[in-house]
């Protein structure tokens, strides 16, 4: 499972379609796939596992978000003001 | 691109825009045959010597003239229901690239491996050279592959902007706090501008 998913990372071009957000409006899609990645970060440091792997949501978020929303993300965390639950 | 004295559309650069040609030709069949079958109409009743007295009910031609119009708008509407959900089909797009809009220029973001990002503003006209279009050359163009399924994500950061590129048949609101998506698929290499 691991190697899948390293395999999946390796050869990473661009986020995939989600069906999740399949319509124009893709803000949701950004927002969840960084909520996402913080949430994996969050829940394999608590059980001591592997980091890597939660790289495939972290190369999605940073596919599909503005580099200023990142940063302003990034800012928040930093701050440990993020307004989302994790 | 645009040129002087120009009654079309750009040539056609995506297989959507080359449907939308193809649509816009047909449609515009049918409104000219309309229009001229109106005035041809108009010419003859205008041009007669004869008038009718006795008219009381003219049931069949009131059926045609409802039944045609129906039967002509759906043929206006089938390609163009079919161009829609043509354009909303689902494909795995090989590339995703960013557009910010600024007041007044748009910046581009390629974030898929590295981060490359670059602001790309309008040639102003005293600094054109000869042979550039005016209002429509810029310092730093947008590159793209060809024949690839590209994601655009359209944004902006301050007001509300549009991207367009005609002949891509493309034209995306950039509205601050969302994301806007399209699809864009270039068949041809070149040189194609927009705004």
């Amino acid at each position: 499972m691991a190697e899948d998913i390293k395999t999946k990372i390796k050869s990473y071009q661009t986020a995939p379609f989600d069906s999740r957000f399949p319509s124009r409006n893709q803000t949701r899609n950004c927002r969840q796939n960084h909520l996402d990645f913080h949430r994996w970060e969050k829940a394999m440091t608590a059980k001591g596992g592997d980091v890597s792997v939660c790289e495939w949501y972290q190369r999605v978020y940073k596919s599909l978000c503005p580099i200023s929303r990142v940063s302003t993300w990034d800012n928040h965390w930093a701050e440990g003001t993020f307004p989302g639950k994790i | 691109m645009a040129y002087p004295m120009q009654l079309g559309f750009q040539d056609a650069t995506s297989p959507i825009m080359e449907e939308l040609l193809h649509f816009h030709d047909h449609t515009l069949m049918i409104v000219f045959l309309i229009s001229s079958l109106v005035l041809y109409i108009i010419s003859l009743m205008l041009t007669t010597k004869l008038t009718h007295t006795s008219t009381m009910d003219a049931q069949e031609i009131e059926t045609i003239w409802t039944i045609l119009p129906a039967i002509i708008l759906i043929l206006i509407a089938l390609p163009s229901l079919r161009i829609l959900y043509m354009m909303d089909e689902i494909n795995n797009p090989s590339l995703t690239v960013k557009t910010m809009g600024h007041q007044w220029y748009w910046s581009y973001e390629y974030t898929d491996y590295e981060d490359l990002n670059f602001d790309s503003y309008m040639i102003p006209t005293s600094e054109l050279k000869p042979g550039e279009l005016r209002l429509l050359e810029v310092d730093n163009r947008v590159v793209l592959p060809m024949e690839m399924t590209i994601r655009m994500l359209i944004s902006s950061e301050d007001v509300l902007h549009s991207w367009a590129v005609p002949s891509l048949g493309l034209k995306t609101d950039a509205i601050p706090g969302r994301l806007n998506q399209t699809t864009l698929m270039s068949t041809r290499p070149g040189l194609y501008y927009g705004q």
